[in-house]
């Protein structure tokens, strides 16, 4: 294709002004990185900008070996792999039968959901419902409040409805498939897509949750990952046999440092390496969602 | 389905309903666990609010506390950080929001003048990126690299010449810095739905253009734009909805004694109120105001919408 000059610059000027984008969203967490494998003094110091000084994985080594962090790890390992199986199931239950033209009361199923989504009873009095029900400090209310999500309900449902052509139900109808056969054998296996995005969706909100944590549990061996980190990171509440065999006040003090970049790159990692191979369905997703059906 | 009874047999149209939900009868065994679900959690703390008007203790339950009216409401208004709440709240929603909102349309209407597709989806993982990283991290990130002594942004001013900033400690300018840790968070991954937008626009509203001699702003300007205003304008009223609502984990995360006056906002004192002090009622009262406000300017900006053109919610 010819270019004229005008369009030369034109892409030029684009192309610039997003490598700056670039930049700007990188270089935060280009930095967390170095830092956390640099020496802690001169992390501290401010000799860290753009590469490693004295390379060493001494902050790893003691993330690993922190016993509050590795149960937490745990603990959220496993609220995300229940807690996402549960929202798999719910979404499916809810967003088929929603996508069927033969439903009756649609309107009222969808008007129910989507009041829910403007509307709610607020911190308190759900709080008092979570305790009426037992539900507080046990494993469940890390995973039963948040279910089903409102707007992945509609997402699946309008990748059912457009995604599916309807010829193909006919046709099971036509054979005598169930519904339940009709969505186990011919829906789910075209749905890979939207159901890989969910997991995405599903699991990255597991995974980042703290609010539940913070005011349904109390006892600190069921807290999940990023209630650690708050503690340490954000309210500075480093447990001592982190660094106790450090000699002096002053090195630990320095340590703390490193092991916190250290700390955060651990529990980032599993998403940012997740969402890419999921990446190219998103606006997919996005654009089936929003056609209205 | 309905609509077809033959009016002349009513009753056949109700026979016809019951037919076809027995016939679908697994349909609606599918949704008794997700109405369950919605009646648990999100229905039956509905009819709690009923504690915002009552004097609640866990002892006598929501039946038998008694009733006080609006008690608690005049308490909030009246209270000495009303003033201070109400406007912390409002200001950083429309910070938030006049940062926040033209970003990422500004990013997608970039993103798509990208002619190599390599560089535009590397742009995009990359932008998406900070989505993914939780609430919690965020806010260490931010406190972290602004801390007075030992933070990079404090260092580069130092090699600047110029002496370090206790951001988090001052509360003028707490407001900026949750504002763009926000932009830098979330503008990538609220591109992708203007995104959508601009693929769905009609190819030949651009041939015809290019054929007419417009230029490639002008291109932009009157195919792309108009192209994703009906979707901006649905995320704009949406966002009015929640124009008294700033989310509570973020503050909560950078809020400390010395940012405080900028930085109590509705949802920190719900929770200091409510889960912290004990105050139930009072708490459920001040979040249901919240929620009435939020509701109201909703419905008024929709209305707006409606009226002057033709994209609405509703």
């Amino acid at each position: 294709m010819l270019l004229s000059k005008k369009d030369r610059i034109f892409d030029a000027i684009v192309i610039g002004i997003l490598f700056i984008v670039l930049l700007i969203v990188l270089y935060p967490l280009y930095f967390v990185v170095i830092a956390s494998v640099s020496e802690p003094i001169s992390v501290i110091s401010g000799k860290v900008f753009f590469k490693p000084v004295k390379f060493n994985l001494e902050a790893y080594r003691r993330v690993f070996q922190y016993k509050l962090v590795m149960k937490g790890y745990r603990n959220t390992l496993l609220y995300t792999v229940a807690g996402t199986s549960l929202n798999l199931v719910m979404t499916v239950l809810a967003a088929y039968p929603l996508s069927r033209r033969r439903l009756h009361g649609k309107m009222f199923f969808t008007g129910m959901m989507m009041v829910t989504m403007f509307f709610s009873g607020g911190l308190i009095p759900t709080y008092i419902m979570i305790r009426n029900l037992q539900l507080l400090d046990t494993f469940w209310v890390m995973i039963l409040p948040s279910a089903v999500s409102v707007w992945n309900v509609m997402l699946t449902r309008s990748f059912f409805i457009s995604g599916v052509p309807y010829e193909l139900e006919e046709a099971a109808r036509v054979d005598g498939a169930s519904h339940i056969t009709t969505l186990v054998r011919i829906i789910l296996p075209v749905s890979k897509a939207i159901l890989a995005v969910m997991v995405v969706f599903y699991a990255a909100a597991h995974w980042n949750n703290y609010f539940s944590g913070l005011i349904y549990l109390s006892t600190e061996s069921k807290y999940p990952l990023q209630l650690v980190l708050r503690a340490i990171l954000i309210m500075n509440q480093m447990k001592e046999d982190m660094i106790i065999d450090v000699g002096d006040t002053y090195s630990r003090q320095m340590l703390a440092e490193t092991l916190k970049y250290a700390l955060i790159v651990v529990a980032s990692v599993p998403l940012l390496i997740l969402y890419p191979f999921v990446q190219r369905y998103f606006v997919h997703g996005v654009m089936i969602g929003s056609v209205k059906g | 389905m309905t609509g077809k009874a033959n009016p002349l047999k009513p009753r056949s149209h109700f026979s016809k309903l019951f037919m076809d939900i027995w016939t679908d009868r697994q349909l609606y065994y599918m949704l008794i666990p997700v109405i369950a679900y919605f009646v648990i959690f999100h229905y039956l703390p509905m009819y709690g609010i009923q504690i915002a008007f009552k004097d609640f203790s866990i002892r006598k339950g929501f039946a038998r506390s008694p009733w006080v009216g609006f008690k608690h409401f005049q308490a909030f208004f009246k209270s000495y950080y009303f003033g201070r709440v109400i406007g912390n709240t409002f200001f950083i929603s429309l910070y938030s929001l006049a940062a926040g909102f033209p970003a990422p349309i500004i990013l997608a209407l970039l993103m798509n003048e990208v002619r190599s597709n390599w560089y535009r989806r590397t742009v995009q993982t990359v932008t998406y990126a900070p989505y993914f990283i939780s609430m919690v991290v965020l806010c260490a990130m931010v406190t972290q690299f602004l801390s007075p002594n030992a933070g990079i942004v404090n260092k580069v001013l130092n090699l600047l010449g110029r002496d370090s900033i206790y951001f988090l400690g001052r509360s003028d300018m707490f407001y900026s810095v949750y504002v763009w840790s926000g932009v830098w968070q979330g503008t990538g991954w609220s591109s992708i739905i203007y995104m959508a937008a601009l693929t769905s626009i009609d190819p030949q509203l651009h041939e015809a253009a290019v054929m007419d001699g417009a230029s490639r702003l002008q291109r932009i300007w009157h195919i792309n734009i108009p192209g994703i205003l009906p979707t901006a304008i649905i995320l704009l009223i949406m966002n009015c909805g929640s124009i008294l609502s700033v989310g509570f984990e973020k503050i909560f995360l950078l809020q400390n004694d010395l940012n405080r006056s900028s930085s109590e906002v509705i949802s920190t004192l719900v929770y200091q109120q409510g889960l912290i002090q004990n105050n139930y009622s009072y708490s459920a009262a001040v979040g249901l105001f919240n929620s009435v406000i939020n509701c109201t300017m909703l419905v008024i900006v929709n209305t707006i919408a409606r009226k002057s053109g033709e994209t609405s919610l509703w």
